[in-house]
């Protein structure tokens, strides 16, 4: 007796969700045809941002030649996915297409043009994955761009990899297809459910063997539950993996989604901003699954789907293998799409499927569903009445929210109490509308206020991204001013201090300068100061200009001895000039008396300075600034022509290297030679003209 | 001990009630300064209300002056890039009513913009650089400059100073990140589906 057939008999125990609803399957049309195939489309659209996550980057350029299952894409960053050619054929262009997308809006594309040969690139076949690690598989399955084909697209390689703290216990095949008209799952498991269990234990070896292994099947496809419990008896399975349980849900929407599978099957609720990986259990779609065993198992990346193409507008109902990147309305014209009989064309179910803007749009990893539904089937909705607070839709919440209090407060657009209703907890499942009697299109509300928040929050990220700049700039430029001043500041200092010295070296060499000369060794950079600081005061004044204003000081000073000496007068004939005043008087008149000696010591200095013959080096570093910005013009004219005789000299030497190299700017520097030479010409015509005119004078 | 505070139970409870409200009164002291509030925690709170685009339309030279302006007991309203929600949360913060934003502070701005940079036109004069409050230009002298999209508040104060006008302002493009769903059009008629024929034949 086989223990995989016990299992398959053994009762499972189910639980159920809060709410949930019993909408028309309408399964019946799709599952009448065998799995179909379409003749490879002229030409593929492959967007590159199929997934949830950064685009891919492609990595072919346009008019390369590729093959079927060729990386043309890379993935960018972790929430990313590689994409692959579809079909074989040429590149024939980069860019914006219309994604199949509520938006309708478009995205970068490649286009290939197909070859019609279909040509495989060679996949590494890898027989046996026990013998490789998880690491490496999951790079395989990264590598051939599985994203999760139930509908998020959420990358399968970053869903397996779970956290250390995350203990995963139980592996969910979800194979539940809860939303009306898809039957792309249902097809799929009656016709490869030996690869679905093979999938099973791919994933539960990476997944470091889980003690459950639970495939959740919707009892409305019994088909598919017999070709799944044939596939379990006939797999020989490794001694370390645990059962397949294969467990016959009851059929209540939305069953399938990944938080209601884990409650059905494990009875854990996954409570507010945490995932099924929180609670021990990893869920993955069957289809997911095949994609990854056959990754893993052929090398083959997914280019592939299977898709229901399903409506009374179309003549053809069926499920396809279809090739990613065929455009839909490609697809509609082989199933004889009545374009008069169709009321739209919807991508996905009726439940959560949005309606196609534009039907050239490709078909992606994620399109399960391509429904093109008559007048009569999908009649416009109704106009929404107002709400009657039945509260049917809180009952049919399969989140446990009030959809009432979050649909006023949607229209509100109260963030905070949306958000405290716990907005974000919404699947976008569309019970609440299907119940609705007032028929309000609920879920529109709700997304458009989760698109309003999520722009609020990245507003506010963004503000507080700016504050932080213009805070920082703030700050910088303050600081700049600081230094600024500071740097003026010390500038300030060294000045008056070289000037106090300055004037101390002046006064001690016109002393020595009697005795002995020994002449005062100043540092080279003092000596530069000081000269400096000497040139700018000889700039500033001439010597007779000096020498008035050293004068007026002198004549102030007298001034004002005489004023202090001049005897008190009582402002009031009252008061009597008190001892304090006397005393005041006779500090000023010290005061006075001290000035009109410095002055007159100072006009001494000065006169003496400029009648005396200079000999230390600092009086003749003096003179020599003193006499440098009143070079003669003759002087001034010979130095300017060196200068530029030693330019030349080398702009010569730089024009035969270039020469000599065949440089592209041997020409310019030539000219710049001749333009020099002709300077120095001009120079010294000019220099001749002037020793002839000063001569002349001298005569 | 005992005896003592049974016999003069006033005195007792005075003393004790004095002692209690020393010691009591020594941690409040002791708090107050320990934990004191750096700043003032309502200008945090207005700057946090206000859009951040440092774009000075206000009259000061960004959004936290602003903020402490508004604290010194500046009118509310004049912030167009924040608009008329920006008031009413501030109104809201305050406590006060809501006034309609100062036409001459500008108009509320009916789509966010950036600045562009035409790149073939710029001299590398720097002077947007200068002017741009949240170092959002990127570029050295005599090098072309261009304009950190994600960064930029949208302000326009760089555009004046530009020598050679090669900035513009372009209004952001929706893209695919960005998009959300629109509320629907049509609010919930407050009419019976009976009415609704009536009221079309009356149209």
């Amino acid at each position: 007796m086989n223990s995989a057939s016990d299992s398959a008999n053994r009762l499972i125990k189910i639980w159920d969700f809060p709410g949930g609803i019993y909408p028309p399957e309408n399964k019946i049309q799709s599952t009448q045809l065998p799995l179909g195939n379409l003749p490879i489309p002229p030409k593929l659209i492959i967007p590159l941002n199929q997934h949830i996550g950064a685009p891919a980057k492609p990595v072919v350029q346009v008019g390369d030649t590729v093959l079927a299952g060729q990386l043309i894409a890379e993935a960018d960053g972790i929430f990313s996915a590689n994409v692959h050619a579809s079909s074989s054929g040429k590149i024939i262009a980069i860019e914006n297409y219309v994604l199949p997308h509520p938006s309708g809006m478009s995205s970068e594309c490649i286009h290939i043009e197909t070859d019609g040969e279909h040509k495989f690139i060679a996949f590494e076949i890898c027989e046996n994955y026990l013998t490789i690690d998880h690491l490496t598989l999951l790079a395989k399955i990264r590598s051939a761009g599985i994203i999760g084909l139930g509908g998020a697209g959420f990358p399968t390689a970053v869903k397996l990899s779970t956290k250390s703290t995350q203990k995963i216990d139980t592996l969910i095949i979800n194979g539940a297809e809860c939303e009306p008209y898809i039957t792309a799952d249902d097809m799929l498991m009656q016709a490869h459910a030996d690869q679905i269990i093979a999938g099973a234990f791919l994933l539960s070896y990476i997944l470091h063997h889980p003690q459950r292994i639970v495939i959740g099947v919707e009892d409305n496809k019994p088909k598919a539950i017999a070709a799944l419990k044939t596939a379990i008896k006939n797999f020989k399975k490794s001694d370390k993996d645990s059962d397949i349980e294969l467990a016959a849900i009851p059929a209540k929407y939305p069953s399938g989604g990944a938080k209601q599978l884990v409650q059905i099957l494990t009875g854990r609720e996954i409570s507010h901003g945490h995932h099924s990986a929180d609670v021990g259990a990893i869920c993955v779609n069957v289809a997911t699954a095949v994609a990854s065993w056959r990754a893993v198992f052929f090398g083959e990346p997914l280019v592939s789907r299977i898709t229901t193409v399903v409506g009374e507008s179309l003549s053809t109902q069926r499920n396809i293998e279809v090739l990613v990147g065929t455009p839909i309305d490609y697809v509609l014209q082989h199933h004889g799409f009545n374009v008069a009989k169709a009321s739209r064309v919807i991508m996905g179910g009726s439940m959560m499927g949005f309606t196609l803007p534009d039907l050239r749009a490709p078909v992606i990893k994620t399109t399960n569903c391509i429904l093109a539904p008559d007048k009569k089937e999908a009649p416009l909705p109704p106009p929404a009445q107002a709400c009657i607070r039945c509260g049917l839709c809180s009952e049919a919440c399969p989140a446990s929210l009030l959809p009432q209090q979050l649909f006023w407060y949607a229209q509100a657009e109260d963030v905070e109490r949306l958000q405290a209703h716990n907005i974000f907890d919404c699947i976008e499942c569309g019970a609440c509308s299907y119940v609705c009697p007032s028929k309000i299109p609920l879920v529109q509300y709700y997304r458009a206020a989760k698109g309003t928040i999520r722009n609020q929050i990245s507003e506010k990220e963004k503000a507080d991204r700016s504050r932080q700049r213009f805070e920082f700039r703030q700050s910088r430029i303050e600081k700049e001013e600081a230094e600024k001043e500071e740097k003026r500041l010390a500038r300030k200092r060294a000045a008056d201090q070289l000037k106090l010295k300055l004037a101390e070296r002046k006064k001690d060499d016109i002393s020595h300068a009697e005795g002995e000369s020994a002449p005062v060794i100043v540092p080279a950079q003092v000596e530069a100061v000081i000269s400096a600081v000497a040139k700018a005061n000889t700039q500033q004044l001439s010597d007779e200009e000096q020498k008035s204003r050293l004068e007026r000081i002198l004549a102030a000073a007298k001034n004002s001895v005489e004023s202090a000496r001049a005897p008190l007068v009582p402002k009031n004939p009252e008061f009597p000039i008190t001892e304090e005043q006397l005393v005041r008087q006779q500090s000023r008149i010290k005061q006075s008396e001290l000035k009109l000696a410095d002055a007159e010591k100072k006009l001494a200095d000065f006169l003496k300075a400029v009648t005396q013959t200079v000999e230390d080096p600092v009086a003749a570093a003096i003179t020599r600034a003193q006499t440098k910005p009143g070079q003669s013009p003759e002087e001034k004219l010979r130095a300017n022509i060196e200068a530029m005789q030693a330019r030349l000299a080398k702009a010569i030497e730089k024009s035969t290297q270039a020469q000599n190299e065949n440089s592209s700017s041997a020409n310019a520097l030539q000219l710049g030679v001749e333009k020099m030479q002709q300077k120095i010409a001009e120079a010294e015509l000019e220099l001749k003209a002037l020793i002839s005119t000063t001569e002349a004078n001298r005569e | 001990m005992l005896e003592l505070i049974f016999h003069n139970p006033i005195a007792s409870a005075l003393t004790a009630l004095v002692s209690l409200s020393l010691l009591f009164g020594a941690i409040l002291g002791f708090a107050a300064v320990r934990y004191k509030v750096e700043g003032n925690p309502i200008v945090e709170r207005i700057d946090n209300i206000l859009p951040q685009t440092q774009c000075g339309q206000c009259g000061y030279p960004g959004c936290k002056p602003y903020a402490q302006a508004i604290v010194g007991g500046d009118a509310i309203n004049k912030c167009p890039p924040g608009g008329q929600s920006t008031i009413n949360a501030l109104a809201d913060l305050l406590d006060i009513e809501a006034p309609q934003l100062d036409a001459e502070h500008g108009a509320e701005p009916e789509v966010k913009k950036v600045a562009f940079i035409r790149e073939a036109e710029c001299i590398g004069c720097t002077k947007c650089i200068q002017a741009c409050p949240t170092d959002a230009i990127l570029g050295a002298a005599k090098q072309m400059h261009t304009v950190i999209v994600d960064e930029c508040t949208g302000c326009d104060l760089c555009v004046d100073p530009c020598p050679v006008d090669c900035i513009d302002m372009l209004p952001v493009t929706e893209h695919l990140s960005t998009w959300s769903w629109e509320l629907p059009n049509a609010k919930p008629r407050n009419l019976i589906a009976s009415d609704k024929h009536q009221q079309d034949q009356a149209a």
